[in-house]
């Protein structure tokens, strides 16, 4: 990797000095810049995207706008609220959407104004920015962030979204499954809570759980993996054998273990999910680092007399990291199935806090007559973990286009 | 052949027995022992005291691992304190039902799997493939116990085609020797559905992708030019070369039908190890859940030998780099 690094170096040397008029790699002719541009885009962001023909970063732009505004429009009433009286959750949400709102604001503006002084074409490109340019080409791909942009985005405005407060019932025997409704878009459930309030609320545990549990077990399974792959011998003998033991255990089998013995709260969950997803990582590490240990650039490093630490933390993790941010982005979607799979038994998080798995599971009691208890919040599920592959299977093959399937 | 069957069968002891150690090991962390739950202010410590005794929990805690793994290795997994019987005798009423379950699934995932994404790879870029990528992209990512209520919801409520739950209906003895087949079979379509359209979502994109790699071969350009239909250059020739990578997904998915046997058992009442599990560890019956989550591992290990054995039948190149090492 680093050798191809350095021949790319080379080229791009080359192809300078051929090129009398550059500076710093970037071509010196500019595009026209256009002041009538930048002020549509001040007006309505993303307007004078579109209008110097930048047309798909210019819908970006305009449908994240007319998103942030419509929240803006139906939660007036939850600002003033919150200006008056809010909690954590409210002050959150009220950052965040004024974030948003000036954020897009400044994308709108600055696509324009950077598009004028952007370079025609980069010369020398790193393997990171082909990368990106292969996945900004992957419309399922670029899809599937969107979802999850917005997913994590309406986490940390439930409080605004939300029509109801998830676990507000009312008058118990008037409000009770009721069928979906423009009062109750998705119905309500058999306490008489509003669905898609407690949908939009369960969306926090889902994503959070499934975020936190990554982050545990990727980190794991990285240090794991290398230290069995960079030193071999009895630590390679010893961490292989631990992989195959736990791999042969049921991933949600151990977990029902784990979490019988202990009480269901959700740090035993994010710890228990997070220990025990760690393998399939370390097995793709430890591959990597068998591979890479025996390269110039490696023998290069341990002949200058570098530590190992060094040497596998500064010079071969980073020529892993590609396989590693794909299985953690197809990672959050399996831990998302399996922390819903262990609500719906109802050893998950514990009740009344709104879960999508065990929201599945309040609906099983009156399949018959109210369908959609059980039914939305499967499909928020559905949506989010179709979200999260999309998002991998793009990664892979913006990544590594060898992998694909 | 023998000999490499028995090789890995050898491997796969030391897992299983780690495995159990693993078990074991969570067992003795968690807080409290069997004799808690009689720990009240009404009975004497010295009787618990003599309960411990008795139990051998007053033993060190090496002593007390050879005493569970050898009584396990002779299949005394001990006795169920909700159900008051042997556990072995439940294992015996419940293991077959789970077996039956994930092996009617695992019918279901390969031959539905191949068959999709060889249509698929047949018929590259068009609606049917496009279509069946879509589809097949939603069925890997569904939990497979909302499919389960799905599918109950359409077809039991609404369609009233087939029975929501449990294995037999409750005339089933009074019924004729052949609508008890009739009636088992129903029962099972819906499970063994939830359980393996997952699974067999994903086979059909990885025999898509090695159907539509083998129809590029050298091979298969002269058994069209020799004149062979199409049919017999699809199933005879590329078809058995694409199916060998498809093999060892078999070791991939056991793990995964044995935990998702434990979402749609609890589904569709259905008498075997994974409700088993589940409800043992609602009543705190610590027995029952160690014995069944050692079984599901033995499962395990056993599918991913299967899976071994068979890939080196397909491919016998694997029996001879595996001795040569």
């Amino acid at each position: 990797m680093a050798v191809e690094r350095r021949a790319g170096d080379m080229q791009r040397a080359i192809q300078e000095a051929a090129r009398p008029a550059t500076r710093g790699g970037r071509a010196a002719e500019g595009r026209p810049r256009k002041p009538w541009a930048i002020a549509l885009s001040a007006v309505v962001p993303g307007l004078g995207s579109l209008a110097i023909g930048r047309l798909g970063v210019g819908s970006w732009i305009l449908g994240s706008w007319a998103i942030a505004l419509a929240t803006l429009s139906i939660s007036t009433e939850d600002v003033s609220r919150t200006l008056a009286a809010g909690g954590v959750g409210d002050w959150i949400a009220l950052a965040t959407l004024a974030v948003t709102l000036v954020g897009v604001w400044a994308w709108g503006i600055l696509d324009v104004a950077l598009f004028a002084i952007q370079p025609i074409k980069r010369v020398g490109v790193s393997q990171w920015r082909i990368a990106a340019r292969r996945f900004r080409k992957n419309r399922l791909a670029m899809a599937g962030l969107a979802i999850m942009v917005l997913l994590y985005w309406v986490t940390l405005l439930a409080p605004f979204l939300a029509p109801y407060d998830p676990n507000f019932q009312g008058n118990i025997v008037l409000t009770r499954y009721q069928p979906p409704s423009m009062e109750h878009f998705l119905g309500t459930d058999k306490f008489g809570r509003d669905i898609f309030s407690r949908i939009l609320y369960g969306a926090r545990i889902s994503l959070t759980i499934g975020f936190i549990a990554v982050v545990i077990s990727i980190t794991l399974g990285t240090l794991v993996g290398a230290m069995a792959g960079y030193f071999r011998g009895w630590v390679d003998t010893g961490i292989s054998r631990l992989i195959d033991m736990m791999l042969s255990i049921p991933r949600l089998v151990l977990l029902l273990v784990i979490i019988a013995m202990l009480e269901p709260n959700i740090f035993v969950i994010v710890a228990a999910l997070g220990l025990t997803g760690w393998e399939s990582s370390a097995r793709i590490v430890r591959g990597q680092f068998l591979a890479l240990r025996e390269q110039e650039f490696v023998q290069a490093s341990r002949a200058l007399g570098y530590s190992d630490w060094r040497i596998i933390l500064r010079h071969i993790l980073p020529n892993t990291l590609a396989p590693i941010i794909v299985i953690a982005t197809l990672g959050i979607g399996t831990v998302i199935l399996t922390e819903a799979g262990l609500s719906f038994l109802g050893l998950g998080v514990q009740p009344p806090t709104a879960s999508w798995g065990s929201m599945v599971n309040d609906g099983r009691d009156a399949m018959m007559t109210a369908w959609w208890i059980s039914t939305y919040p499967g499909l928020a599920i559905v949506l989010t973990v179709v979200a999260f592959n999309l998002l991998g299977d793009g990664l892979r093959d913006a990544l590594d286009p060898r992998l694909r399937t | 052949m023998l000999g490499y069957i028995l090789k890995r069968t050898l491997q796969s002891i030391p897992i299983v027995l780690g495995a159990s150690t693993l078990i074991f090991i969570l067992m003795h962390a968690s807080p409290g022992d069997p004799t808690s739950i009689y720990i009240r202010p009404d009975i004497d410590p010295a009787v618990i005291e003599q309960m411990r005794r008795n139990l051998g929990l007053d033993q060190p805690v090496h002593i007390q691992y050879v005493k569970w793994i050898s009584s396990f290795a002779q299949g005394d997994f001990g006795y169920s304190f909700s159900q008051k019987r042997p556990i072995i005798d439940i294992i015996k009423d419940t293991l077959p039902n789970t077996l039956l379950l994930s092996g009617v699934a695992l019918v279901i995932i390969f031959t539905v799997g191949v068959l999709i994404g060889t249509l698929q790879a047949v018929r590259q870029y068009s609606l049917i493939d496009n279509l069946a990528t879509i589809g097949a992209f939603f069925f890997y990512s569904m939990p497979s116990f909302w499919f389960g209520l799905m599918l109950i919801l359409l077809l039991s409520y609404k369609l009233q085609w087939l029975p929501a739950s449990q294995m037999t209906s409750v005339n089933f003895e009074f019924l004729p020797a052949g609508e008890q087949w009739v009636d088992r079979l129903k029962h099972l379509i819906m499970p063994a559905l939830a359980l393996g359209m997952g699974s067999a979502a994903s086979v059909a994109r990885y025999m898509r992708s090695g159907m539509l790699e083998q129809v590029r071969q050298d091979y298969v350009r002269t058994a069209r030019a020799k004149g062979l239909s199409e049919r017999v250059v699809i199933f005879k020739h590329a078809m058995r070369n694409a199916l060998i990578p498809i093999v060892t997904l078999l070791g991939l998915y056991v793990p995964f039908l044995v935990g998702g046997a434990v979402l749609i058992e609890t589904i569709f009442a259905w008498p075997g190890m994974g409700r088993l599990i589940i409800s043992a560890i609602f009543q705190r019956d610590y027995p029952v859940v160690l014995a069944s989550a050692f079984v599901l591992s033995i499962m395990v290990v056993l599918g991913n030998l299967l899976a071994d054995v068979l890939y080196s039948v397909v491919d016998p190149r694997i029996r001879v780099e595996e001795s040569e090492v």
